[in-house]
């Protein structure tokens, strides 16, 4: 399936092809930490075992401040 | 997933389950209120300084601070806000606005204090000399700055209490650095509560987000609807605290409570490191600018002719 990721630390989007299903899967074929971001969707928080659906559009919130 | 405590989805999974927004917000609040009493952090007379930035951390404890005092009606006593700004550009500003619009949002007196003022540069304007001539760490000169500048402008306001925005991970950091370095003279100032020594010169500096890991706080921010934008300090990558802080990231991920275990761990042998360096260190008042170090010349001063040279 295909997701939409807005990163929030270079406010780009883009989108990303994954073969899983939930919100861990994406952030590992992304190789982004979980301890690093807040993930959402339609403002709305997601835990790491959340099933994505295609087209889903994602929003990776930094958990680290940048100073 | 739902939380542990009602059927509402949850918003996080934490060691003993998940929670919902409702429960994580009053188990976060619950939190922060508990290391307050436990430390006795803030009184019913204080003048609360809050070391602020304007990122989620300063901005968390800043509004429960507030909340804190309202809750245990201490009339006599009050907030401001204190920042620094350094210099740093396209950095610095965008953290000011968001501070400056929520400290007008919460009724909080906020007071922003230039580095250039004291210490005729900014840090941009001091970069290539820190780095090339004195082959030090921006992040090094702007901790050293910014420590002199809270502890001097919290103390001509008369603040008893000086509040900081430093959560668990920020901790751990700070403990596996020194620990690195063999810094046990450092380690010795960490804690909830700061500081070594009373001394008429330091004001108490006290961390309520302490047991707080910096993901809790980043969503109890979110969740709050305080406006944060992700800024990142163009300094930031190069500082020894950035590997640390990945490596602990790391370990998290794949060993949960990590960091709770070192801030833990830290917290058991805290008062034998305390009690060794009472005896050792002598408090005096720096020679150039009256502040207190345990030198002739205090580190800011000493750092600051050093730049000029």
């Amino acid at each position: 399936m295909n997701i939409i990721i807005v990163d929030e630390r270079t406010n780009k989007t883009k989108t990303v092809a994954f073969n899983g299903k939930t919100v861990k899967d994406v952030l590992q074929t992304l190789k982004i930490n979980q301890e690093t971001v807040l993930v959402v969707r339609n403002n709305e928080v997601l835990t790491s075992n959340e099933n994505l659906n295609d087209k889903d559009k994602i929003e990776l919130l930094s958990v680290i401040s940048g100073g | 997933m739902n939380c542990i405590h009602c059927s509402e989805k949850a918003v996080i999974e934490l060691q003993h389950g998940a929670l919902c927004k409702n429960h994580f917000l009053s188990h976060f609040e619950d939190r922060v209120f508990t290391t307050i009493n436990r430390y006795k952090m803030l009184g019913p007379d204080d003048l609360i300084c809050v070391a602020t930035s304007g990122g989620k951390d300063s901005l968390t404890v800043l509004y429960l601070t507030q909340k804190y005092i309202k809750k245990h009606k201490y009339k006599n006593a009050a907030v401001f806000a204190l920042a620094v700004d350094e210099g740093i550009e396209n950095y610095r500003e965008k953290t000011l606005q968001d501070l400056t619009k929520f400290c007008t949002e919460h009724n909080v007196p906020l007071t922003i204090v230039k580095s250039k003022d004291t210490f005729n540069k900014t840090l941009d304007e001091t970069y290539q000399t820190i780095t090339e001539k004195k082959n030090k760490k921006p992040c090094h000169v702007c901790g050293v700055w910014r420590r002199y500048l809270l502890n001097k402008t919290a103390k001509e306001m008369g603040a008893t209490k000086i509040v900081t925005g430093h959560n668990l991970d920020d901790e751990a950091q700070a403990i596996m650095m020194n620990i690195f370095k063999a810094n046990t003279s450092l380690a010795g100032r960490l804690g909830p509560v700061s500081g070594i020594k009373e001394n008429e010169h330091f004001t108490s500096r006290v961390k309520p987000l302490y047991l707080c890991p910096e993901k809790e706080v980043r969503l109890y921010a979110l969740l709050k609807g305080f406006q944060v934008h992700f800024a990142e300090c163009p300094y930031s990558k190069e500082g020894y605290r950035h590997h640390i802080q990945e490596m602990l990231n790391n370990f998290e991920e794949q060993y949960k409570g990590t960091k709770q275990g070192i801030v833990r761990s830290f917290l058991a042998i805290l008062p034998l490191l305390k009690e060794a360096q009472k005896e050792e260190k002598i408090i005096n008042t720096c020679t150039l600018c009256g502040e207190a170090t345990s030198k002739e010349i205090c580190n800011a001063c000493a750092m600051k002719e050093e730049l000029m040279t």
